[in-house]
Formats: structure tokens, C-alpha cells, sequence
């Protein structure tokens, strides 16, 4: 069993200041971790990897300092790593990212089975995974709570919905994005931060990936950040007056006249 | 203060430390609490190969010496001395394996302690031998096809939980503790009970039991060394394991001497945090004192044992002897500074002054090893009379 896992680094944070002028996120001065929600995502993909036997190979698009969340990542049971990193991969939206890792995994070609997180605790789209699916042409299940079955081309995997859950069957190769109910994350081990030191990590940028320049990064994405703030929150609160029937009919004019019925 | 740790033995402390916040300290209440053997925690140090530490790397360990088996066992006390005594009891366990055991019987054993999958246990300790070390009773009589086991070893620390005992018993009862030999037992071997699980003052979570072996045969090859030097070769671990100890009292006392700090900056009492008033801030830096000072001689200790050095008697019971008496008296001053609250068993300290007790009396009390360095000075003395 083969299994990629795609993660990203974060600002370990939910403090984050924007840069006023590229409407990106200051990351100077901020300690970088895996997005929490990946960790899920790896931790799944060793546990089936110690089951069922073969690797656990993890990959992420990031700037150079991205080598770091690699490194963690096989000191917590990940066998290699590939970080994509290029100048031109910078600025990227969802969709530009998701060509890029799809890409990766076109040139990584022997795999069973993509593991993502739902969601990043940055960027919260949850659209990666979905997206990379889409482009590779495989089928993808999200908020996946439980691997139920998984062989030779098989897999059945118990899903969360709103209002309970749902057991869905798919052939193989196929993307899933996991929930946080799957597991708990284990620490690193002491032999896997001695092996994470020594790791090689493989660099792909668009030579090695032989991609179009114009899909990836911020050239290929098709949306762009405008502005980014801080919601201002302004409370305000009535009290309707008078009869029950009154409050009703005052009630319902308000609710009108604001286009809510 | 800066131990000059190598980036392997940091690692370690971290990782270990890392372990104790996350998965011992939000159980740690519930464990003493329950009695509770932590099988939970046992599981989580394996799989961060804690267990491999102590173990040569030719049997799946890391290679590491005494003061890497003290680095672990002082950043688990600083939450849960119950927990660490269990860590390192399983070390002490296979500890004269390692010094004199075969390649075989090495590759037999050593293997699933670096995993963790089997913790091993200490047994020499009976109710005729506590100090008195050498007046065991438990013997293992010479028949066809091994040693035939019959006594009562008592407060065998992992007693119970373990899977592999090292026990001191005598093949030769005519010759006293020249008749002494080391021997593994496994677990489940006919004639090998368990007497009943002792309740304690403090480290609750570590299961202490008597070992009962009626009739017990052992195999021929569970024999550690030679026949008749078993006594020497547990007064020889000991030497090695003490500063073990002391990292264990280490390890509590820097614990509740956090613990005291948190409380005095909180604590308001006469419009002013206790933290500001002289008399608190002077209970605090001489505990403060105490720790490192304990620390400073542990390591070096460690470091001595680590070296290869022949005599480390002396060195390795002044470190226990120092830190646990250290321990003692920064716990109970951390219980004094958290007044009402700090006797409370919502708060730690409490736990952690029961805690500290066994450590001036277990692995030779600290009466009997200040009488093991006073035998020193003498031959010093006498040396250079």
C-alpha cells in the first residue's frame, strides 16, 4: 500500500497579522507548523502503511523554510518526501495549487491511495483536496472519519455528514480528506527524529515537474485576494413592545422589509 | 545552568519532556487517584522509543549510558515520579542482562524491552532482606533440566506487570550470599504467582507486588553469569542505577518547585502576590538550590558510571542520597508555600510530597549508603595513611 500524503506548513498561530500592501500573511517572527488538520491526514496514512505494509511518501508546495514540516512529518512515521518549491509556484490560489500537487503525483505515478487534511487552519477553504482530485480524475470522498476497508483496489471508508454518517465504497486509486474523529496523532519517536535529520529530501520545482509556468502560482490562479480583514462586528439589539400579537405583526414587517421572508 | 548535553541526549529530554505535558500530566490526578497501572503511558514511551534508550543498539536499543537513562526519568517525574520509577524499573530489570548475560539470551530478551512490548522487573528484596540485602531466602535448587525456585520476593516494583524478572535466589544456600545467583523468570512460568498489589503512600501508580515462586522450574540457560555471583552483580547495578534515582528526585523536586512558583505569582494575600514577600522568595531560592545542586551531582555521577569508571559506589550514592533528601524537603516546602490549597488534592504538590518519601528509602536507604560512603573515607584514609 503506497500512500501519498499532502500537508502544508502553517503559521502556528490563529493570531495572524496581514501586510496591508500584498494582502498576504506576515510570517516573520512566527513558529511554523504542520496544519494541525494534516497531521490527521498522516497519521492515517503510517497506520495503514504499519497494517498493510508499503510507504508512506508526503508531499508539500512551500518555500524552502517548507523542508521543516517535511522533516516532522517523517519523524512521525513518513518514509520520503518531496517538497515542491519554486519561485514560480508562489502567490498561488486552491486551484493553482491543487494543478501543481497533481502534477507531483502524475510524476510520482505508483500510489494506492491520497490522504489530505479537510481544511487549513490558514487558508480554511478545504478546496485542495476536491480540486487535486478532480484534475487527476479520481474519486474523492471528504471528512473521512473511519477506513473501514482497504485492499487491492478497494476501499470503503465510513464519511461524517451533517447528521450522522455515511459508509461509501471506491476503487483505487482514489483522494480522501480526513476528519479529525480518525485518530489521534502520535508523538514523534526518537529513531524518527534520528532518520527526519538525515532524510533527502527531494526538491521539485517547474524543470523537474516540466509544467506550464502559466498554471501555477499566482499566473495560474484564477482568484486573487483582494483585501483581507478583520470583520467588524456591531451588535445591536431591540426589544420589541406590546401585545403577543403585536410583537408578532412587528416582528414580521421588520423581517420583510429586511428581505428575510 | 548548561549541562553541555550532546544533541542526542537533548533530543531525548525534549522528547521525553514533550510525553510527560501531553500524555502523562492531564492523567496524572486520575493514576494516583485509581492506582491505576499506566499501561497508556507505557504504550506512548514505547512508541516513542523511549524503552530503546537504555538497550545496546546491536538489540534494536539506541546505545544510550546512564545519564540518558537519567535524562528520561527526570522530565517523566517532573509530572509523574509514579511513572518514571516504572520506566526505569524496566531498565533496572535487563540492566544485568546486559552487563552479564549471553548473546543468546540478549537476543532472546532485549529486543521486546527496546520495544516496550515487554517491561522488565528488578527482584532481590524479601521480608528478611530489606538493608540486610544479603540475607535472602528465596532459593533455586540444582535439579534435572534447570533451577527449581521456592521464596517470597517482596515490593518488586512492575511486579505483576512485567513479563521478564531478573531474581536474585540461592543455588547454594550452604554458602550464604556467595550463593547467590541472578536468574530470569518469565512471566506465566508454572509455580510463578503473584501476591497482592501493595497499596502505598505515594508513586500509586506504579504497581508494587510480591513475587511468589512455589516450585518454580527455570530453565538451565536463565542463569545471568556465573552461579554465586549474584549478590556482587546487584550490588554492581545498584552502583550503576542509583543516579537514576537521584534524576528521579531531580525531576519531582524541579516539579513542584514549579509548582510552588505558579502558585506564589497567583496567590494574592494581603493585597500583594505571596511572590513579592521576602520571606516566600527565600523558600523559593533555596529550593531552587536544592534542585540544581542535585542535578549538577546526578549528572556527574551518571557521567562517572557512563565513563567506565571501576569503584562509582560512592559517586552514585551521594548523587541519590543528595537529590532524594533534596526532593523531600523541596516538596514539602512547595506543599508550605501553597499553604491550605497545596494540602488539597486538587492541587499537585500533595501528590508530589507523598512521592518524594520512597525515594530516601528504596535502592538502598539513605542511611545505608551514607554508611557506604563513610566505608569509603575510610579506605581513603587508610590509603594514604
Amino acid at each position: 500500500m503506497n500512500i501519498v500524503v499532502c500537508l502544508k506548513q502553517v503559521p502556528g498561530t490563529t493570531e495572524v497579522k496581514i501586510d496591508p500592501q500584498t494582502n498576504t500573511l506576515i510570517r516573520q517572527g512566527i513558529e511554523n507548523i504542520i496544519n494541525p488538520f494534516d497531521t490527521y491526514a498522516l497519521e492515517e496514512g503510517v497506520r495503514l502503511k504499519e497494517k498493510h505494509g508499503g510507504k508512506v511518501t508526503v508531499i508539500t508546495m512551500g518555500p524552502p523554510q517548507a523542508d521543516a514540516a517535511l522533516r516532522e512529518a517523517v519523524s512521525l512515521g513518513a518514509d520520503e518526501a518531496i517538497l515542491l518549491s519554486d519561485r514560480a509556484f508562489a502567490g498561488a490560489d486552491t486551484w493553482a495549487t491543487a494543478y501543481t500537487l497533481s502534477q507531483a503525483l502524475v510524476k510520482i505515478k505508483t500510489y494506492d491511495l491520497i490522504i489530505c487534511g479537510r481544511q487549513t487552519i490558514d487558508g480554511d477553504t478545504g478546496q485542495v483536496g476536491p480540486e487535486m482530485a478532480e484534475m487527476l480524475e479520481m474519486p474523492f470522498i471528504a471528512y473521512v472519519s473511519n477506513i473501514e476497508e482497504i485492499k487491492d483496489k478497494y476501499l470503503r471508508v465510513k464519511r461524517m455528514v451533517e447528521e450522522g454518517h455515511e459508509v461509501i465504497e471506491t476503487t483505487l486509486p482514489a483522494v480522501i480528506t480526513v476528519a479529525k474523529e480518525i485518530n489521534v496523532p502520535r508523538l514523534p519517536s526518537l529513531r524518527g527524529i534520528m532518520k527526519s535529520k538525515n532524510v533527502a529530501i527531494q526538491t521539485w520545482g517547474i524543470k523537474e515537474l516540466g509544467v506550464d509556468a502559466g498554471k501555477a502560482g499566482l499566473a495560474g490562479s484564477s482568484t486573487q485576494v483582494i483585501k483581507v480583514f478583520f470583520p467588524q462586528r456591531v451588535t445591536k439589539a431591540e426589544i420589541l413592545e406590546g401585545t403577543l400579537e403585536e410583537r408578532v405583526d412587528k416582528l414580521f414587517d421588520r423581517l420583510k422589509k429586511a428581505g428575510l421572508c | 545552568m548548561d549541562y553541555f548535553l550532546t544533541e542526542q541526549q537533548k533530543t531525548i529530554k525534549d522528547l521525553a519532556r514533550r510525553i510527560a505535558e501531553e500524555r502523562i500530566l492531564p492523567v496524572r490526578a486520575e493514576l494516583d487517584e485509581n492506582e491505576e497501572f499506566p499501561w497508556g503511558i507505557v504504550k506512548d514511551l514505547a512508541a516513542a522509543d523511549m524503552f530503546r534508550v537504555f538497550v545496546p543498539e546491536q538489540y534494536d536499543g539506541l546505545g544510550g549510558g546512564c545519564l540518558e537513562l537519567c535524562l528520561v526519568t527526570e522530565e517523566l517525574s517532573r509530572i509523574c515520579s509514579g511513572v518514571a520509577v516504572t520506566y526505569a524499573a524496566s531498565a533496572l530489570g535487563c540492566m544485568t542482562l546486559i552487563e552479564y548475560g549471553t548473546e543468546e539470551q540478549k537476543r532472546k530478551y532485549l529486543p521486546d524491552i527496546a520495544a516496550g512490548r515487554k517491561l522488565g522487573a528488578f527482584a532481590i528484596t524479601e521480608p528478611t532482606a530489606g538493608s540486610d540485602a544479603s540475607n535472602i531466602k528465596t532459593t533455586a535448587e540444582k535439579v534435572a533440566g534447570g533451577y527449581l525456585l521456592n521464596g517470597t520476593k517482596q515490593f518488586i516494583t512492575n511486579g505483576g506487570e512485567a513479563e521478564i524478572y531478573t531474581v536474585i535466589a540461592l543455588t547454594d544456600k550452604t554458602r550464604g550470599a556467595r550463593g547467590a545467583s541472578a536468574i530470569i523468570v518469565e512471566k506465566d512460568t508454572p509455580g510463578f504467582t503473584f501476591g497482592k498489589k501493595e497499596k502505598k503512600l505515594g508513586i500509586r501508580t506504579s504497581a508494587t507486588r510480591e513475587l511468589v515462586f512455589k516450585n518454580c522450574l527455570v530453565p538451565e540457560e536463565n542463569l545471568l553469569g556465573k552461579p554465586g555471583l549474584g549478590f556482587i552483580q546487584a550490588m554492581r547495578l545498584f552502583d550503576k542505577s542509583r543516579p537514576g534515582i537521584g534524576a528521579q528526585a531531580v525531576g519531582l523536586a524541579q516539579g513542584a518547585l514549579e509548582a510552588a512558583v505558579d502558585y506564589a505569582e497567583q496567590r494574592v494575600q494581603f493585597e500583594q502576590q505571596i511572590i513579592n514577600m521576602p520571606v516566600i522568595q527565600h523558600m523559593l531560592a533555596d529550593m531552587d538550590i536544592q534542585v540544581e545542586a542535585a542535578r549538577a551531582l546526578v549528572y556527574a555521577a551518571a557521567r562517572y558510571v557512563d565513563s567506565g569508571a571501576k569503584n562509582v559506589t560512592e559517586s552514585s550514592a551521594m548523587a541519590k542520597v543528595f537529590a532524594s533528601d533534596a526532593a523531600m524537603k523541596v516538596t514539602v516546602d512547595a506543599v508550605q508555600i501553597c499553604g491550605g490549597s497545596g494540602y488539597m488534592r486538587d492541587y499537585p504538590v500533595e501528590k508530589m510530597m507523598r512521592d518524594a518519601k520512597i525515594l530516601q528509602i528504596y535502592e538502598g536507604t539513605n542511611q545505608i549508603l551514607r554508611n557506604a560512603i563513610a566505608v569509603n573515607l575510610r579506605k581513603r584514609k587508610a590509603r594514604t595513611a
